[in-house]
């Protein structure tokens, strides 16, 4: 069994005539925590739905525990997936459902288990997270770090082995940043996962990764350990992992002289 | 006109292609190894929304048209002293014409658009792609129960929409305008046939629920994920539907009176 839990290959991906990825290459080792940070729209989420196979590259492989995840029918895809969970950025909880039958939604899809094992396992779950006292209300009544919280819940319902994590600190107060840091640091830790975070949260994702990418322009800037990545004398990721206003990537859009515009 | 030419070419090869990629869609939503047991209740949740819900509208709609039909047609048969054929005009209307195509109409703008902005918000809130993740086919799970609640609430919401159509003129002819209602109801039931006007009635609705709900769907369910995107696949169920509702109507009725 190879070291990497997913393998990307010379990744190619256009949208239209836009390149998102140019012959990308990266290694995801089992058990590490791995961030893939980058400005916003540098197709940090594209490369999660390019992992998990919702979208299909131009060109390269992306091999999942050794298997092309592109080349398999869907019944193998699907087979694939239980063996991966992924928490997207806004939650996306079943805004009809409690969030006891969110929890509940993949084992009543994927298996016949009685009922009452069906509440222990979800009340487990929830209790993980913090929130098996919030079983019975609604995805509305939640704040946007509950219902973080409660994706990921469901998410790892199944065990999975690999765990992606979409933005997950977008938006959210330091309390609740702090409390999804810990939790997936502990989760990584204590069920072996391997886990993939996409974010621009520099510090908040730096802090318990343990070896990081940082892509832009359709291929990989820099990489490293977070002491290497922040070190980096690169002028696009020194700007990009220490927020400078200016640099590499400007503060102000293209335009002709300021002096020209205000005509003096 | 070079220019003209080539915009049509590409007009016709994009219908072309969403004629195809909905066709797809659909059999790929409904064509599948039977889960009965699985997908009935899924069904019986949305024969409620789409159904149950469209009652409202689909009965006052109705209870007024079969009013004004009795009111209009009274006023007419009066002049040639046939007051007493009021039961076979309505009835004959309704269920041969304005049943189904006023049902279908209703239907899109009910249901149909309630439907596409349902599984718009899905799509827009990554709803059906965490489905996709927890390996649940949101085909299966989201897009055949409602489609088969929508063919099967559609015919039945006719056959009410026909009845209280029925019910209120009844209530015109016969309560207000005073025609005998021995005869209202024996002409009725003399030129209604059951094969001929009534099948014919329940297929159209069967045809109708069919067609609108696979617009509403497939509107739904490849929305741009944006609140505007979400506003226009609402807006082309409702003309979308609208439209293929009344040129069906056309065609249907066009072999049912060639002797179908």
């Amino acid at each position: 069994m190879s070291d990497n839990f997913v393998e990307i290959r010379n990744l190619c991906f256009a949208r239209g005539d836009r390149w998102i990825f140019k012959d990308v290459s990266l290694c995801i080792p089992r058990g590490k925590i791995i961030a893939i940070m980058g400005p916003s729209g540098s197709g940090k989420t594209t490369l999660l739905r390019l992992i998990s196979a919702q979208l299909y590259p131009n060109g390269g492989k992306v091999l999942v525990n050794g298997v092309d995840i592109h080349s398999l029918k869907r019944a193998e895809l699907y087979k694939m997936r239980n063996s991966m969970g992924m928490l997207f950025q806004s939650g996306a909880l079943f805004t009809s459902l409690s969030v006891f039958e969110n929890v509940a939604f993949p084992l009543r899809e994927h298996t016949k288990l009685p009922e009452d094992i069906i509440r222990n396992v979800v009340l487990m779950q929830l209790e993980a997270v913090g929130l098996r006292g919030a079983r019975d209300l609604m995805p509305n009544e939640l704040s946007g770090g509950m219902a973080r919280r409660v994706a990921l819940a469901r998410a790892l319902v199944f065990n999975p082995q690999l765990m992606m994590y979409d933005e997950p600190f977008t938006g959210q107060d330091p309390i609740t940043m702090g409390v999804l840091v810990k939790l997936i640091k502990y989760l990584n830790n204590i069920l072996g996962l391997t886990s993939v975070i996409v974010s621009h949260d520099v510090a908040e994702t730096l802090s318990i990764a343990d070896y990081a990418y940082v892509i832009a322009d359709g291929r990989i800037i820099g990489e490293g350990t977070a002491k290497q990545v922040a070190a980096e004398k690169l002028p696009f990721v020194d700007q990009f992992i220490h927020g400078y206003a200016d640099g590499p990537v400007p503060f102000h859009y293209p335009a002709k002289s300021y002096r020209e515009d205000l005509r003096l | 006109m070079i220019d003209w030419i080539e915009s049509l070419g590409r007009s016709g090869l994009l219908f072309c292609e969403r004629a195809g990629k909905s066709g797809i869609f659909l059999l790929r939503a409904v064509v599948r190894r039977p889960r009965v047991i699985r997908l009935f209740p899924l069904v019986v949740e949305q024969v409620y929304s789409v159904g149950v819900l469209s009652l409202v509208i689909i009965v006052l709609s109705s209870l007024f048209i079969g009013m004004v039909l009795a009111l209009q047609g009274y006023n007419i048969l009066e002049r040639f002293g046939a007051v007493e054929q009021l039961g076979q005009l309505v009835a004959l209307s309704v269920v041969r014409e304005l049943g189904p195509v006023i049902g279908g109409l209703l239907f899109a703008g009910r249901a149909g658009s309630a439907l596409t902005a349902e599984i718009g918000i899905m799509q827009t809130t990554e709803q059906l792609a965490s489905m996709e993740m927890m390996a649940v086919d949101p085909l299966w799970r989201v897009i055949a129960p409602r489609f088969w609640a929508g063919v099967i609430s559609m015919p039945i919401l006719i056959a009410i929409f026909c009845m209280v159509a029925v019910f209120g003129s009844y209530l015109v002819g016969v309560e207000w305008l005073g025609v005998d209602a021995g005869q209202f109801w024996s002409n009725m039931q003399a030129a209604v046939k059951f094969r001929a006007d009534v099948v014919n009635g329940i297929i159209k609705g069967l045809v109708f629920g069919m067609v609108t709900t696979w617009i509403a769907v497939y509107q739904g369910y490849y929305t741009e994920p944006t609140a505007a995107g979400i506003g226009r696949a609402t807006t082309k169920t409702v003309v979308y539907g609208s439209l293929a509702v009344l040129g069906l109507d056309f065609i249907l009725t066009s072999f049912m009176l060639g002797g179908w």
